[in-house]
């Protein structure tokens, strides 16, 4: 009898959990599923190789958004990703008992700043002096949003490294900094380059720090310190206007972002696969 | 040339804990000397106060005087690094580097030293790997991952990777408690060979082992050197009254 009971209530409760599961990704199933039925037919090969046309004229695409998103992404890895790294190696390496400490709390503050608010700074810090919206602005303000997640993703994965093989090759005689870059950095690569991707694909879609740093080009970028066209501001754009060929554009915008955003995380899942530490 | 190691008075703290009093010891040059005693008592400490590895640790520090053949390791300018290439080190667990092959995790001291070429790198790795009894269990395998061999296997390519860089002396931190029988006959064998090349310093919680392999033996407790001396004196005729209740078991 009990057993009886226990039985039913363990059907129940495995039901409601594999619900809760799926509920879980139902909302991104849907908006999939919603993009691919509002934006795939406008999707074509114009749309990767054509600027925006003039306003009236229907066709045209967003080839300078998407190298324009890529040039941002660059710009952004270019500082965001040799400063977190190294940054949080020293989290974990250091042995100073306070400013890790210190470190650490502020990158989860940046990390909870407001992406509008990294905008204003970037315009402050950057737009201002330069005067005038740039690649660079932008690039900045993705920094910004990119730097916090990768310090904290590096810093779990190096901390995630046995101290064992650190003495190990300590005890070689290997001097401390080597030890970093041949021991401990090689065995947290999957991880690091996880948390790289994340970041990649966190300020891929970012759009608030954008609006007024790398402010949106309807044509060819030609310099970075000029402003540069981003498929969330043309997504923005087109949105928001009052044609209906643009809010078609507006959706393949859509449907190309979240590809590439989709591509890079399974790029970064595809790098972590069969690396686990180093157990084949 | 060679005339082992001598400790004075070597004192050593974890943050404000003291766990070595003062240890006076003398380890003769090839030769075994074996460290015993219970849990906590220092052991492990002592042998890593013996090639600087005690102070990786945030907070630990030392006191006293270490000797390799009449030079101090703690004198001011001596690069602890230096102190290890010279003095090497075994570990508890088997710890080879999971991201490199048999063959780099033996040459990863070399290399990274900046010390051999390819060809003498080659050699030096075979060189070794014989010398730790495991050439002719992985000559075919140089290639394959160092985390895919047994637990033995992966502690005698530890002791490889350690003899690489030729140490003057050799440490082992219970370099069999994570290993069976078999294994374990295996890693003694080798130490009695190692001897004739160096000196090998030894904690084991094992007292057969100790007896096995060991030529001098020295009872750790709380923190003290209680006695050393010849393992076979010391097993048969301790003159201390607390050597006698833990070999014979009655504590600890």
């Amino acid at each position: 009898m009990r057993f009886q009971l226990r039985r039913i209530v363990n059907r129940v409760m495995n039901g409601l959990a594999a619900a809760s599961a799926f509920l879980v990704v139902l909302p991104l199933l849907l908006i999939l599923a919603f993009l691919v039925y509002q934006g795939a037919s406008s999707v074509n090969l114009d749309f990767f190789t054509h600027l925006p046309k003039p306003v009236g004229e229907p066709g045209g695409g967003m080839a300078n958004a998407i190298v324009g998103t890529l040039t941002l992404i660059g710009l952004a890895a270019l500082v965001g990703l040799p400063l977190g790294i190294l940054g949080g190696v020293y989290l974990v390496e250091s042995r100073d008992p306070r400013l890790p400490w210190a470190v650490r709390f502020l990158a989860d503050v940046l990390n909870g700043v407001p992406s509008i608010v990294v905008g204003i700074f970037a315009y402050t810090l950057v737009v201002l002096p330069m005067r005038r919206f740039s690649a660079v602005a932008g690039g900045v303000a993705l920094a910004c949003i990119m730097l916090p997640i990768v310090l904290r993703t590096t810093e779990e994965m190096v901390r995630l490294v046995p101290n064992s093989l650190r003495e190990a090759a300590l005890a070689l005689g290997i001097p401390e900094w080597k030890v970093v870059l041949r021991v401990v950095l090689p065995t947290a690569r999957a991880g690091i380059l996880t948390g790289v991707m994340v970041s990649i694909a966190r300020i891929a879609g970012e759009t608030a720090p954008l609006l007024f740093t790398a402010f949106g080009n309807r044509f060819w970028h030609q310099r970075l310190d000029q402003p540069i066209a981003a498929l969330p501001l043309q997504i923005f754009a087109y949105a928001i206007a009052p044609y209906d060929d643009w809010h078609r554009q507006a959706w393949a915008g859509a449907v190309v972002l979240i590809a590439l955003i989709f591509l890079t995380s399974l790029a970064a899942r595809l790098a972590t696969r069969g690396r686990v530490r180093g157990a084949r | 040339m060679a005339d082992g190691m001598f400790v004075r008075r070597l004192r050593a703290w974890f943050g404000s804990m003291e766990v070595l009093h003062g240890i006076d010891l003398a380890i003769a040059a090839q030769q075994v000397t074996a460290i015993i005693g219970p849990s906590g008592c220092g052991k492990s400490t002592f042998i890593r106060c013996l090639n600087r590895m005690h102070e990786v640790v945030a907070g630990a520090r030392t006191e006293g005087q270490v000797l390799l053949n009449g030079a101090d390791l703690y004198a001011g300018d001596v690069d602890p690094v230096d102190v290890r290439r010279r003095v090497g080190m075994v570990f508890q667990r088997p710890n080879p580097f999971p991201t490199m092959s048999v063959f780099d995790n033996v040459a990863a001291g070399l290399r990274m030293n900046g010390i051999s070429r390819n060809g003498a790198l080659a050699d030096k790795v075979e060189a070794s790997l014989l010398q730790a009894a495991l050439w002719d269990e992985v000559k075919d395998q140089l290639d394959k991952s160092g985390a895919s061999l047994s637990g033995g296997q992966q502690q005698r390519l530890c002791i490889a990777r350690a003899l690489a860089v030729n140490p003057e002396v050799l440490l082992m931190d219970e370099p069999c408690s994570a290993l069976d029988p078999i294994a374990t006959a295996k890693i003694e064998e080798l130490i009695l060979e190692l001897k004739r090349r160096l000196t090998v310093v030894i904690v084991t919680h094992n007292m057969q082992q100790a007896a096995r392999v060991s030529d001098v033996t020295g009872f750790f407790l709380m923190g003290e050197l209680i006695e050393c001396d010849q393992t076979s004196r010391l097993f048969t005729n301790p003159t201390d009254q607390r050597t006698e209740d833990y070999i014979t078991g009655r504590f600890g």
